[in-house]
């Protein structure tokens, strides 16, 4: 029976693991992912998973003890954020390059130094180029019903998948969310089955060789195919979820995108806010739109190029520095954008670093600087940023 | 177990891997997994004995093998433990069927780097037995210092020169540092005396709950003595005092062997490369300081083990 209840992103997350069920859970707290893990392990010790719940003294054994019990043959999960995503950072890749299927959950943290807790994107994207798949979620019931995609596409391609959602914003932020019937979400990500797994003694196998240059490379390049693939998986298993929650998995939402001529390019929490300015600025006859990147890893370059190709101004806003380059996500629209025909002028922002709150009419700002057309598209925008 | 019964064991790894000739850890390994005739499943920091034993397309691992990361052994078997546990709760594997758990590691990636992950998973009390081969520095790098490395032997980053001998610390007492975990057992054992090694695993491998052995491996590229003498050099360790053997069964220490005669540690240094330096005769006393260091240890041990 489905149940619409309050809950924070973090409850969200640990009801769907709940629902899951998952064999093994390795368990590290860390502001604000802590949250998560302590809904999960009152589930556990109220006896409703029947989960092993490993609570390991580090990210870094986390991480470890998924990749052995992944590898060993059982369906194993964790969450993380920030510096914890960072101690994993070496193990994130013997993950993806085992082609173990682990979900994990990141709530998003800013890095240190200096320290801070609250939200920005420099943790997943430090690791973006490490094999996970990623999908980012604006909502707690996106948040919630990633969970189940990611665990059915990682067991399909066989790579680690990430379920972002916004430290605090999210994580700790109440939405009414609908939880699906948990004999029906069971069936949907139904048993792992592993086709080599350790603990099958009698077809014994070596995991994590030694791979020199005669071999190291074709590895890398099934790993990369199989993340290509993971697109197509995407498509077809959030098709399949659909059917369940009657809710879309699209590689990215677009919002009033039709007529759009000003186009805000942003992932996670602050999608919400910009759809709020989107409807204000409709009313006074503003063509504004939104693309919300929801699939990072793999990054739909062809799809997203083909949504923008008639827009005129385009702004990315990022919640993360690439110190000395191009911000993440602008970085990767300016390269789907590469061999357009037609292209937009784009410009990019960065916002909210280390928490720091971005408003309405903060969003509005720029909506209003792409129509006047008046802005320069080389110079790097802040947003909220004192002293500017 | 006597040598006939332990040769005639099947053999889970296979002959053909490239570790040095003369090597201490194949019959280390062997003899460790002989010691148990249930399904064993093994992981292993990265080292010597994994880079020589897994290069694919060929392993050298009848036996399911994983390796993850240097400092991870401990916590990458913790996992496969848990997954153990679990798919027998869920049924995939037989509620009769038992299988045991090894995590292989060297000194650097258990002495330092590996240390948190190994304290974790002792703590936790996952079944498992984790065995260290020791050979006293991080060899698969080329000979660097470890916190395994004896005081007084040079390396290539504690070299001996004109102003510093070599390392110039303790080596950790990492048996101890496994005992004040409280696990039910922790044996120091050595490559030399396969009969005391493998009746050692064996109780290992019967305990419920964490074990930890320490299997002296000496190297012979790293301590530079001709490679026909490894199990030579090990007996005079054992000989010298320099590695007792002993074990502590629920905190209860056992001495398993006494030297019948004093066989002074020059004669353990001696055919060493590693400490050549020191029979210099400015380094005398160097020696001195270690024989000195060896009785004392020696006699806390044999107290240990009246009590
Ligand atoms: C995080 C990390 N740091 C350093 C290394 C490089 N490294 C690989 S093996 C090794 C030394 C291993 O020494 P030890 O654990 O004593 O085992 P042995 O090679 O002697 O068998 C080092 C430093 C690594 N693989 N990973």
């Amino acid at each position: 029976m489905n149940k619409e209840m309050p809950l924070t992103g973090a409850q969200s997350v640990a009801h769907a693991m709940r629902q899951i069920n998952p064999d093994v859970v390795a368990a590290f707290p860390i502001t604000p992912q802590t949250d998560i893990m302590m809904n999960f392990a009152k589930f556990h010790s109220d006896g409703k998973v029947d989960t092993e719940l490993v609570r390991v003294e580090s990210e870094h054994s986390a991480m470890s003890c998924c990749v052995g019990a992944s590898a060993a043959g059982a369906r194993a999960m964790t969450a993380t954020a920030s510096a914890g995503l960072a101690l994993m950072w070496e193990i994130l890749g013997v993950a993806s390059g085992s082609r173990l299927p682990i979900a994990m959950a990141v709530v998003n943290r800013a890095l240190s130094s200096p320290i801070n807790i609250h939200c920005d994107h420099s943790d997943s994207m430090g690791c973006r180029d490490h094999g996970w798949i990623q999908i980012y979620n604006e909502t707690n019931q996106e948040a919630y019903e990633s969970v189940f995609l990611a665990v059915k596409l990682a067991e399909k391609v066989m790579l680690p998948c990430m379920i972002c959602l916004d430290g605090f914003i999210t994580s700790h932020g109440v939405q009414n969310v609908t939880l699906h019937d948990d004999k029906q979400m069971k069936g949907f990500v139904r048993d792992y089955e592993p086709k080599k797994w350790l603990l099958n003694t009698d077809d014994p196998h070596t995991v994590g060789p030694l791979e020199l240059q005669d071999y190291y490379f074709e590895t890398q390049k099934q790993r990369a195919d199989a993340m290509i693939q993971a697109k197509e998986e995407y498509l077809k298993i959030g098709k399949e979820l659909a059917r369940i929650t009657g809710n879309e998995y699209p590689l990215f939402e677009e919002y009033q995108m039709d007529d759009a001529e000003a186009v805000v390019i942003v992932m996670n929490s602050t999608a919400g806010n910009t759809k709020a300015v989107i409807d204000k600025m409709r009313k006074d006859g503003k063509k504004v739109g939104l693309l919300k990147p929801r699939l990072f890893r793999p990054f739909p370059y062809k799809e997203i190029a083909e949504a923008l190709k008639h827009k005129k101004y385009t702004a990315v806003l990022d919640r993360s520095e690439s110190y000395g380059a191009n911000a993440p996500l602008y970085a990767e629209i300016k390269s789907a954008l590469y061999e357009a025909d037609s292209k937009p002028k784009l410009k990019s922002y960065i916002f909210g670093l280390g928490g720091r709150n971005i408003l309405e009419p903060d969003i509005e700002k720029v909506y209003d600087e792409l129509l006047s057309g008046k802005f320069d598209h080389l110079e790097t925008g802040y947003i909220g940023l004192r002293g500017e | 177990m006597n040598y006939k019964q332990l040769v005639n064991k099947p053999q889970k790894l296979a002959p053909g891997h490239r570790s040095c000739a003369g090597c201490g850890f194949p019959p280390i390994v062997r003899t460790v997994l002989a010691s148990t005739d249930s399904p064993i499943v093994a992981s292993c920091a990265t080292g010597c004995l994994e880079v020589t034993t897994t290069i694919y397309p060929f392993t050298s691992w009848k036996i399911p093998f994983i390796h993850s990361a240097f400092e991870n052994s401990a916590a990458t078997i913790s996992g496969v433990e848990a997954a153990y546990k679990a798919l027998k709760r869920s049924g995939k594997i037989p509620k009769d069927k038992e299988i045991k758990f090894v995590a292989f590691g060297g000194d650097g990636g258990t002495f330092d780097i590996g240390l948190q992950s190994l304290s974790g998973a002792l703590e936790r009390g996952h079944d498992f037995v984790y065995v260290l081969y020791d050979n006293e520095a991080y060899m698969n790098t080329g000979i660097q210092r470890s916190s395994g490395t004896p005081m007084g032997a040079s390396t290539t980053t504690a070299p001996a020169g004109k102003v510093h001998q070599g390392k110039e610390e303790w080596k950790k007492d990492m048996a101890k540092i496994a005992v004040a975990h409280n696990i039910p057992y922790v044996a120091q054992a050595s490559v030399h005396n396969p009969i005391d090694l493998s009746m050692k695993a064996e109780k290992a491998f019967s305990t419920k709950g964490p074990a930890f052995l320490i299997v002296f491996q000496p190297c012979q590229t790293g301590w530079k003595y001709p490679m026909e003498k490894t199990m030579e050099i090990a007996k005079l360790a054992v000989e010298s005092k320099f590695w007792p053997l002993y074990e502590v069964e629920n905190g209860k220490y056992k001495l398993n062997y006494k030297p019948s005669k004093n066989v002074p540690i020059e004669e353990y240094l001696k055919p060493q490369g590693r400490y050549k330096h020191l029979f210099r005769p400015d380094n005398k006393q160097i020696i001195e300081k270690i024989q000195q260091h060896v009785n004392e240890e020696w006699e806390k041990l044999v107290n240990l083990c009246r009590d």
